[in-house]
């Protein structure tokens, strides 16, 4: 066959086409649901941020501290060991300056800027912790490194959800020697 | 010598229709474990993995990422195929036979317990401008099938609620099922009208579950085990989606899936050769169609042959030994995991209770479930 044969005939679209709504589409919507298995590590570690602590689990064959817990590493490909709780502090891996909303929304001239950061819980293996909000920090102030504590919600208004820590806000060195001292366990 | 490939090692969880103990990550953990500790190899040492699922079934958009973890694949090479179990096995054959992997690891299950609505889910999967406004019911496109097939080959929904009562009943011996029953043909057919001719009964129902295989090269596979379970044919095609063009009374699907993986495995004579066969039974009709384009029987003889007793547990072609999707549950990807697991352990001898004695060549085949026209065959064998 001709590379011309190969068309499969009909109109070329204008603009007015569109214009006056003659270009048809079909729409569906569609209505789905899931309801997923927590599970032993993910329904743990829920369960313990409904109490306002953070849950880690031990591989003592490669000795890592797994935040977020898991009853299985992953490279050692074995059940883990213990489950040990963590700090409610952090040092921030990495973030950025969101001036849009999830949907890709604009956020208002008003509105501060989300700040999504990797935070490195003290307490579980470098490089593990949680991705969650700063909060109470300007964006020019956020660094690589610099120590956050979570700001949790009210005992009674925590569901057993990631969202049961409102955010993370700055720990100003003083304050945060303190703090640990303060917070053992 | 021909390259070869064959299964090294399975591991599975067994299939229960709620598992609300465990996340799918800890599901398939279980039978990735088992799996290679039966192959006596650590996922550190596969060359390749490969995992079936479907986005819309997990509830995850790219659920291909979430593969990884649970199968000990992580930054190692990983694809996953939107196609049922068998489907990834021969991308694993393939992979093999390319020389560039040695060992290639397979994975599938089913969280269908978490999928809130279905049908939904199913009616999702319908032509939007055509069949979705209808708003049919899913089980509606079998009840079209079912009907057409019975007037083509003559046969009635008494003998398809036979299929029912059979495979319950071999489920009765298979641990890792979850519906076996004894029931009757009677309790088919007085069971609540779906679709018709389909009854509740006619129609199996969800399970969760996980299998995880292991495949090897031939030498690697000698290296690994006594016992390796060859691969010898593998088939699978699509007939058109068009629900409006599509022969409703044959399984065109299934019958091209199976001439390529008999002329692969160089079968001429499927019925002289195959000791055993895990079909899909999803609709109880189904059963009978697909022995029918497996060429198992001729066109219409399928429910004749059911009524001799040819295709039970102690018959000359036992047929979903394993009780089949009615007796072990629909687990969507899975399905075929859950006949290449029933073929591994009947031609290993692990089989227990429900042990057919002497099998050397079983054939696995399975359907993409509605309203899919997509089939796929595989043929192992212990020699």
């Amino acid at each position: 066959m001709k590379l011309e044969d190969c068309k499969l005939g009909g109109t070329h679209l204008k603009s007015s086409d569109f214009e006056k709504c003659k270009v048809l589409t079909t729409e569906w919507t569609p209505n789905l649901g899931y309801a997923w298995d927590n599970g032993v590590a993910i329904g743990r570690y829920l369960a313990e941020l409904k109490e306002g602590k953070i849950i880690a689990r031990i591989c003592h064959e490669c000795h890592r501290i797994m935040l977020p817990p898991r009853m299985f590493c992953e490279l050692c490909f074995r059940p883990t060991d213990e489950w040990t709780y963590v700090e409610d502090t952090g040092v921030v891996n990495t973030f950025s300056i969101a001036r849009v909303n999830w949907d890709a929304s604009r956020r208002g001239p008003k509105e501060p800027p989300l700040i999504p950061a990797v935070i490195e819980i003290d307490g579980a293996t470098k490089g593990m912790g949680i991705l969650h909000m700063l909060g109470e920090i300007g964006p020019d102030d956020v660094k690589i490194g610099m120590k956050v504590r979570a700001v949790w919600k009210k005992p009674e208004d925590r569901t057993g959800a990631i969202t049961d820590i409102l955010y993370f806000k700055p720990v100003r060195a003083a304050a945060s020697k303190k703090a640990a001292a303060g917070r053992k366990r | 010598m021909v390259k070869r490939v064959a299964i090294v090692g399975i591991g599975t969880t067994g299939f229960r229709p709620i598992t609300p103990d465990v996340s799918y990550r800890e599901l398939i953990f279980e039978a990735a474990r088992k799996a290679y500790t039966d192959a006596g190899i650590e996922p550190s040492e596969v060359d390749g993995f490969i995992a079936a699922a479907e986005d819309f079934i997990e509830g995850y958009s790219i659920c291909d990422e979430y593969c990884p973890d649970q199968i000990g694949a992580v930054l190692k090479p990983t694809h996953t195929i939107a196609g049922d179990f068998i489907q990834a096995l021969a991308a694993g054959y393939m992979m093999i036979m390319t020389g560039a992997f040695k060992t290639v690891t397979v994975e599938s299950h089913s969280k269908a317990s978490n999928i809130k609505n279905v049908d939904e889910v199913l009616g999702f999967a319908f032509d939007p401008v055509y069949n979705r406004p209808l708003r049919e019911t899913p089980h509606a496109i079998a009840g079209l099938e079912m009907t057409r097939y019975m007037f083509e080959t003559c046969t009635s929904s008494e003998q398809c609620a036979k299929v029912v009562v059979k495979n319950k009943g071999n489920a009765m011996r298979n641990p890792y099922a979850a519906f076996g029953a004894d029931i009757s043909e009677k309790d088919v057919m007085n069971s609540e009208p779906i679709s018709l001719p389909l009854h509740r009964l006619d129609i199996a129902p969800h399970a969760d579950g996980a299998v995880v295989a292991v495949l090897a090269d031939g030498d690697t596979a000698l290296a690994l085990t006594d016992a390796p379970i060859w691969i010898e044919g593998l088939g699978w095609c699509t007939d058109t989606p068009t629900l409006e063009m599509r022969d409703w009374g044959e399984a065109a699907y299934a019958r091209i899936a199976a001439e390529m993986a008999y002329k692969m495995a160089g079968i001429a004579d499927p019925v002289g050769m195959i000791d055993f066969a895990e079909i899909c039974d999803e609709y109880s009709f189904k059963e009978l169609q697909h022995m029918e384009a497996l060429k198992l029987c001729r066109p219409g003889e399928a429910a004749h042959l059911l009524e001799s007793g040819a295709t039970s547990f102690t018959g000359r072609l036992p047929i979903n030994v394993s009780g089949g999707a009615l007796g072990v549950g629909h687990l969507f990807e899975a399905s075929g995991a859950h006949k290449i697991l029933e073929l591994v352990e009947q031609l290993r001898g692990h089989a227990g209770a429900r042990q057919i004695p002497d099998v050397n060549i079983g054939l696995a085949q399975v359907w993409r479930g509605v309203p899919t026209a997509t089939g796929a065959v595989a043929i192992l064998s212990n020699m």
